[in-house]
């Protein structure tokens, strides 16, 4: 080196090092897919863990959507860019951990870094999904949500209804339905956002019936769908059928899209996540209320426990000890209690500590809000079976719109609901048959 | 006229291409061999694990009902969208080439929805359209006409259609006007004066001069419908219900992006690709033989 190119580095290490006085911190990148209210949360979290230390700095990125966000970090990793932390949505876990080397396991992590970290302490409904069969925790649960029934009270006193008690059933939700559609509600009784989420993964669980074989996947990617030999699948498919022929029902969609149709007072009774409150608390012009989804009394042992939905952080793999000792201390710093408790109760997210829950639960909080606990309650209705913790399949973005198609052509009056079910299973297995075989490898 | 316009040695023809070449090279070429080798290859999403499969994925791409499916809809989506935008455009734009008060502004504003963006006109029909929030959604509700692109297939194939061919117009309505006003009046003139009828002058004269024009819109009309309506069926339909709406190129999109399988979307590229050479070349050879220049 030339004395006068050190001359220029130094002077370069100089002025960078004026620009950024932490010169030695290592930078975390966390890629995310929170918009508005949600961003600010990222925001502020990144922002305090950055004040509260000075060897790391996370940085977050906002990447699109849940599957551009995926997407993202998949083409980052091919091209050995990944960012630190992925925020992944929960459809998106088994895609995530069939690939090894792409991640790093956060139990692994968390020892490796010599965090405190105690898998007992968080609540097994939520982290349950993200874990192993063993129980070992994959990903850090973020966000996380579940379904719940949103329902116009309004309404319900319009059409002679008991606003303070409504229906727990399904026979009588669609008891309900037909009043509300005879007093003026003639287009929409009552209708649903995340048409499988609601019809096909939330409806297993809560009946505690399988989806597949091998634990709903959690076991392995050899996993068959089964849920079409179900009587209560069976039943359900065929009763939406009806109503939505009756007019009783009316379908909204795959994704969220729909649940304008409850704020604007269309649908009086609407089946969505938990985390809709911010938009009706926002937009509803009538008195609202949830509760727990509704449920067919005659399967047995119904209602089990509902499962979540939302987003986990996902570390990447193939970064340097120093860095995942950074992601680690910032996951210890989100598990905090009282971090929790401010998270949860001014975003509505579900805490994902059993100490986090029982604190905003001593303080009173639910006397006035409710509509908060609702899906907490759903959750920990019961301890998770085989059946109800959850389920991971490769692939199931897309066997989602494979499952959607099939329910769409039953309510068209293509098919009729068994054999949309029977078309929904099979080919939801070709798609994990194929996954299978460039997952095992 | 001089034609053979040549350079001496190869040096500076070769320089002159060689930006053109290179964009060629690296911005069709590169990644179009890519989707060839990688339609042979079974690959997880992050790419740890590949295994050459030969001809699987093509062979797996042909048994699959949706994918014929697919095809039926594209076939339907293309021809209304390129009969619908071509007349329709073609109409408007005999319309405005007559003498008549504002025509520069009939002109200008026709020309507007060309700069909308795909997503974007989709949004702005699923505003009209949409079951719950469309205004003439609601109005067809009220004249007791069944409107529910959510659930009934041919509603959302109409709706998409109607988006992308409102779309497409301004762009061929724009060359049409331009092809319209090449046209030498003194061939108009003497029509008229052997007494033709506007009709009659349309189909003998000025439907057969435009020609060229036409043949130019059709192949870029072909390639719209083709490729660039992506954005409207992705915000109106989502390719739903049922896969109603699910055209090849929306099928490459969400096998590849929702599936993650990588494979099998590059296979279907690669068909598309065919496709539409073949389609181009098939333009080329017989119908450009009808086209007056």
């Amino acid at each position: 080196m030339t004395v006068k190119s050190r001359i220029l580095m130094s002077v370069a290490a100089f002025a960078l090092a004026g620009a950024t006085p932490a010169l030695a911190q290592t930078e975390i990148q966390w890629w995310h897919a929170l918009t508005g209210a949600n961003n600010d949360v990222v925001v502020r979290l990144s922002e305090e863990f950055n004040a509260s230390q000075k060897d790391y700095k996370v940085v977050p990125a906002y990447k699109g959507s849940y599957p551009d966000t995926l997407n993202a970090g998949i083409a980052a990793f091919r091209a050995n860019a990944a960012p630190h932390i992925l925020q992944v949505f929960e459809v998106g876990t088994g895609t995530m951990m069939s690939a090894r080397g792409a991640v790093k396991p956060v139990h692994e992590m968390m020892k490796e870094a010599g965090e405190t970290f105690d898998p007992k302490s968080y609540l097994p409904a939520i982290t349950g999904y993200y874990s192993t069969a063993k129980g070992d925790m994959l990903s850090m649960p973020f966000n996380s949500s579940s379904m719940v029934m949103w329902y116009n009270k309004d309404a319900f006193k319009k059409a002679g209804l008991n606003a303070d008690a409504p229906p727990k059933t399904w026979p009588e939700v669609f008891d309900a339905a037909k009043k509300l559609k005879a007093a003026g509600f003639d287009k929409c009784g009552f209708s649903n956002a995340w048409a499988t989420w609601a019809n096909i993964e939330q409806l297993g669980a809560w009946h505690n019936v399988p989806l597949s074989t091998k634990v709903n996947g959690m076991e392995g990617f050899d996993a068959v769908l089964n849920f079409n030999q179900s009587p209560v699948f069976q039943k359900h498919w065929a009763n939406l059928v009806d109503l939505q022929k009756e007019g009783v029902y009316s379908y909204s969609g795959r994704t969220n899209t729909g649940e304008g149709r409850f704020t604007s007072g269309e649908c009086p009774i609407f089946l969505t996540s938990s985390a809709f409150f911010g938009n009706v608390r926002a937009n509803a012009k009538f008195d609202w209320a949830n509760a727990p989804m509704p449920y067919y009394p005659d399967a047995a042992g119904a209602p089990q426990n509902s499962i979540i939905g939302g987003a986990s952080l996902w570390v990447m793999g193939g970064k340097s000890a120093a860095e995942y000792k950074g992601v680690a201390k910032f996951f210890s710093f989100l598990s905090d209690v009282d971090r929790q408790v401010k998270l949860h109760t001014e975003s509505g997210y579900l805490p994902i500590t059993k100490a986090a829950y029982e604190k905003v639960k001593a303080s009173g909080f639910y006397k006035d809000k409710p509509f908060l606990e609702t899906p907490l309650l759903q959750l920990n209705n019961k301890e998770p079976t085989e059946n109800s913790r959850g389920l991971r399949y490769g692939g199931l973005v897309q066997i989602r719109d494979v499952w959607s198609e099939e329910l769409e052509a039953a309510l068209n009056g293509q098919k009729t609901a068994k054999a949309a079910l029977d078309a929904a299973a099979e080919r939801g297995n070709t798609m994990l048959r194929q996954f299978e075989r460039t997952a095992s490898r | 006229m001089q034609k053979n316009a040549s350079f001496k040695g190869l040096t500076i023809p070769l320089l002159l291409l060689l930006p053109q070449l290179a964009i060629t090279v690296v911005f069709f070429y590169w990644p179009a061999s890519q989707a060839v080798w990688q339609s042979f290859l079974l690959q997880d999403a992050f790419g740890t694990s590949t295994e050459f499969v030969w001809f699987e994925n093509y062979q797996l791409l042909f048994t699959d009902p949706g994918y014929l499916k697919a095809f039926w809809n594209t076939a339907i989506f293309s021809t209304f969208v390129c009969v619908l935008s071509l007349s329709i455009a073609l109409l408007f734009a005999v319309m405005a080439d007559r003498q008549i008060r504002g025509a520069e502004v009939y002109k200008t504003l026709l020309i507007w929805p060309y700069a909308v963006a795909p997503a974007i006109a989709g949004v702005l029909w699923i505003f009209m359209f949409d079951p719950s929030l469309g205004m003439l959604a609601r109005g067809l509700g009220r004249l007791g006409i069944a409107w529910n692109p959510r659930l009934n297939g041919n509603d959302a194939m109409t709706l998409v259609i109607l988006a992308a061919t409102w779309k497409q117009i301004s762009y061929n309505f724009l060359f049409f006007l331009a092809g319209l006003q090449s046209i030498p009046k003194s061939v108009i003139e003497a029509a008229v004066i052997d007494g033709a009828r506007p009709w009659r002058r349309f189909w003998t004269i000025v439907f057969p001069l435009l020609s060229p024009t036409t043949f130019f819109l059709l192949v870029v009309n072909i390639v719209y419908v083709f490729f660039d309506t992506f954005g409207i069926i992705d915000t109106v339909t989502g390719g739903g219900p049922s896969g109603h709406t699910e055209t090849l190129v929306y099928k490459v999109y969400s096998d590849g992006k929702g599936g993650s399988n990588l494979g099998g979307s590059a296979a279907q590229s690669v068909v598309l690709l065919i496709m539409v050479i073949g389609m181009t070349a098939i333009q080329f050879r017989f119908i450009e033989r009808r086209v007056n220049y």
